[in-house]
């Protein structure tokens, strides 16, 4: 029974994407509600890989959305462009799933340039560095005429639908737990409680650190890529500073170190983002508000650096079996 | 026979403070040494150079013959845990938010083979490799008397238990000399005589070489064969137990001598 798990738990993740794709296609779903879920489903992309970074390896990143802008350039810039790097021929979904794998890899090598020399050190210098590279690329970006500059680049084409977001974003998923719950991410979870400990039991820091990172850093392009093809226009302001601290917050929100934890808090705060714009001015000061009451109530985040997973299910309904027959003995005394 | 351990004139300096200066250690296959000296004699700060963490200002040390370190080049920590020095930590050095069972199991790390894809994927060599760990990492468990605890955090074990669960995971690396940075440190009387019967079990199941640094006397005086004396950064005694405890330098040093 338990080997089955994680086939089972693939095909429920599976039924629920196909489930509301054929709701959106039947019109029971519209296409607000449409465009916002594939927004969920990017937004867990980012945050999982950030979650890689930030809460497995404990390496501190703020400029996720740095290497968003590179994914989402690069692969619109291939979208755009049929003769670019890839034949001609390659046109429609495959062209824009490989322009995302193009994205996330321009991200993943400048993720490497930027990790090498950063991630050697230990302490905050990866915060700042981040920081500074995410505003680099944004000025980069600004400045570069053939992308549009400021004014945005448009006209990419809305290759992002609902199911291919969500099953790129059940795959992102499933690669970085697998990633985590193996020897590789025992690795990065040592260097996060102690690295001198983890130092001395074999483990290479520095590589452990880049490959989370890397890793991360082409997830987020991958995510970006989407974002690009999603709104069919994007702007170096859409990949500012502010959108690397959403995607942090989602990553706090949920518990450093839970993935499902992510998965929930992106999900939440799109939603909450979305579902504010009635009050306009007020929006920004009620979010605020809301994370305020919530880190007051739940400082460790919602899933508090736990997982769901079938064993905590189980143990959950298990302790509230045993509370009920306690409960129930105490009655029976007292009667 | 060669030794496994030696060094050479090692000194280590910190601006203008030397915390170590030329010592000469040698340790044979087998053996159980101490290394005793007051605070602030250096004793840590030969293990924290012997294990990379730091660089040594002079001299050389050599591992099985191989030259390990000197100031010109030295290895990564992780490469010298790799070579098969493992130590544990005067302060416990746990990885706290882990279970005890995944403690162990991160020890494992250098055994393993399979590679990135399998470990993204879960297949190939995964499975079977995963398995033999936690199996593996389970026997430990069971040497120590930690089963029971196997998915208990390790920061909330009582003191005695951490001290053991971080020997278990030092062993886990398969090194061939282990470094006890005060293993009783803390530890009441009865617990002292636990850990030293559990030195010596561990030393002839796995044929080990040990390297001790050590406060408590009975406990270097009960299982060493040969002890070091180490004060203000250099060596002043070497010899047998019974040796060391006669020496009037050594004794000069503990309890101070006459001026």
């Amino acid at each position: 029974m338990k080997k089955f798990r994680p086939i089972i738990s693939l095909v429920v993740a599976l039924t629920c994407g196909f489930v509301l794709q054929v709701f959106i296609n039947a019109g029971i779903i519209n296409g607000y509600y449409d465009h916002i879920m594939s927004k969920m489903a990017m937004f867990i992309i980012a945050a999982v890989s950030l979650n890689l970074i930030n809460g497995i390896c404990g390496q501190f990143s703020i400029g996720h959305a740095g290497f968003m802008a590179v994914g989402a350039y690069a692969s619109a810039i291939i979208t755009k462009n049929p003769a670019l790097l890839l034949p001609e021929t390659v046109v429609g979904m495959p062209r824009y799933l490989l322009a995302l794998i193009i994205g996330g890899i321009s991200a993943a090598i400048v993720g490497f340039l930027v990790g090498l020399p950063t991630l050697r050190l230990r302490g905050d210098y990866l915060a700042i560095t981040t920081l500074g590279f995410g505003e680099i690329i944004r000025v980069l970006l600004i400045n570069w005429k053939f992308v549009g500059g400021a004014s945005g680049y448009f006209g990419i084409k809305p290759y992002a639908n609902f199911i291919t977001t969500y099953l790129l974003a059940m795959l992102t998923v499933v690669i970085i737990r697998n990633f985590i719950t193996s020897s590789y991410g025992r690795a990065c979870i040592a260097i996060r409680e102690d690295e001198i400990a983890a130092a001395t039991m074999g483990i290479h820091t520095t590589k452990y650190k880049i490959i989370a990172f890397v890793m991360a850093a082409f997830f987020a392009g991958l995510a970006g890529g989407i974002y690009a093809h999603l709104m069919q226009s994007i702007s170096p302001r859409d990949f500012s500073f502010l959108v690397s601290i959403d995607i942090l917050l989602m990553v706090v929100l949920g518990g450093l170190g839970s993935t499902s934890g992510s998965i929930v808090a992106a999900i939440f705060l799109t939603f909450a983002t979305e579902s504010l714009r009635a009050f306009q001015a007020l929006r920004v000061i009620i979010y605020s508000f809301m994370l305020i009451i919530i880190m007051l109530f739940r400082p460790q985040g919602l899933m508090g650096g736990k997982e769901l997973s079938w064993d905590a299910v189980q143990s959950f309904f298990k302790s509230k079996q045993k509370q009920d027959l306690t409960s129930a003995k105490s009655t029976e005394g007292e009667g | 026979m060669m030794p496994v351990l030696k060094t050479t004139d090692l000194t280590m300096r910190f601006g203008g403070l030397t915390a170590v200066l030329d010592l000469n250690l040698q340790i044979e296959q087998g053996e159980l040494v101490g290394l005793i000296g007051p605070n602030g004699a250096g004793k840590t700060t030969v293990f924290n150079m012997l294990t990379g963490v730091y660089r040594p200002s002079e001299g050389q040390i050599y591992f099985c013959d191989e030259l390990l370190c000197s100031a010109q080049q030295s290895l990564l920590a992780s490469s010298i845990a790799k070579k098969g020095i493992s130590r544990t930590f005067q302060n416990i050095r746990l990885f706290k938010d882990l279970s005890v069972l995944e403690n162990v199991k991160t020890a494992y790390h250098q055994h393993v083979n399979y590679g990135f894809l399998a470990a993204i994927t879960h297949f190939g060599k995964f499975v079977a490799e995963e398995r033999e760990i936690e199996e593996k990492a389970l026997n430990f468990l069971e040497l120590f008397g930690l089963e029971d605890r196997r998915d208990e955090l390790a920061k909330n074990l009582p003191y005695g238990e951490q001290r053991r669960l971080e020997i278990a995971r030092a062993l886990a690396t398969e090194p061939k000399l282990l470094l006890l940075d005060e293993p009783a440190a803390g530890m009441n009387p009865q617990e002292t005589q636990q850990l030293m019967e559990l030195i010596q079990f561990i030393r002839e199941k796995f044929a080990l070489t040990i390297l001790l640094i050590e406060h408590d006397m009975s406990l270097v005086m009960g299982v060493c064969e040969r002890i070091y004396v180490l004060d203000y950064g250099k060596i002043i005694a070497e010899g047998t137990p019974v040796e060391i405890r006669t020496n009037p330098k050594v004794i000069e040093a503990y309890l101070g001598g006459d001026k």
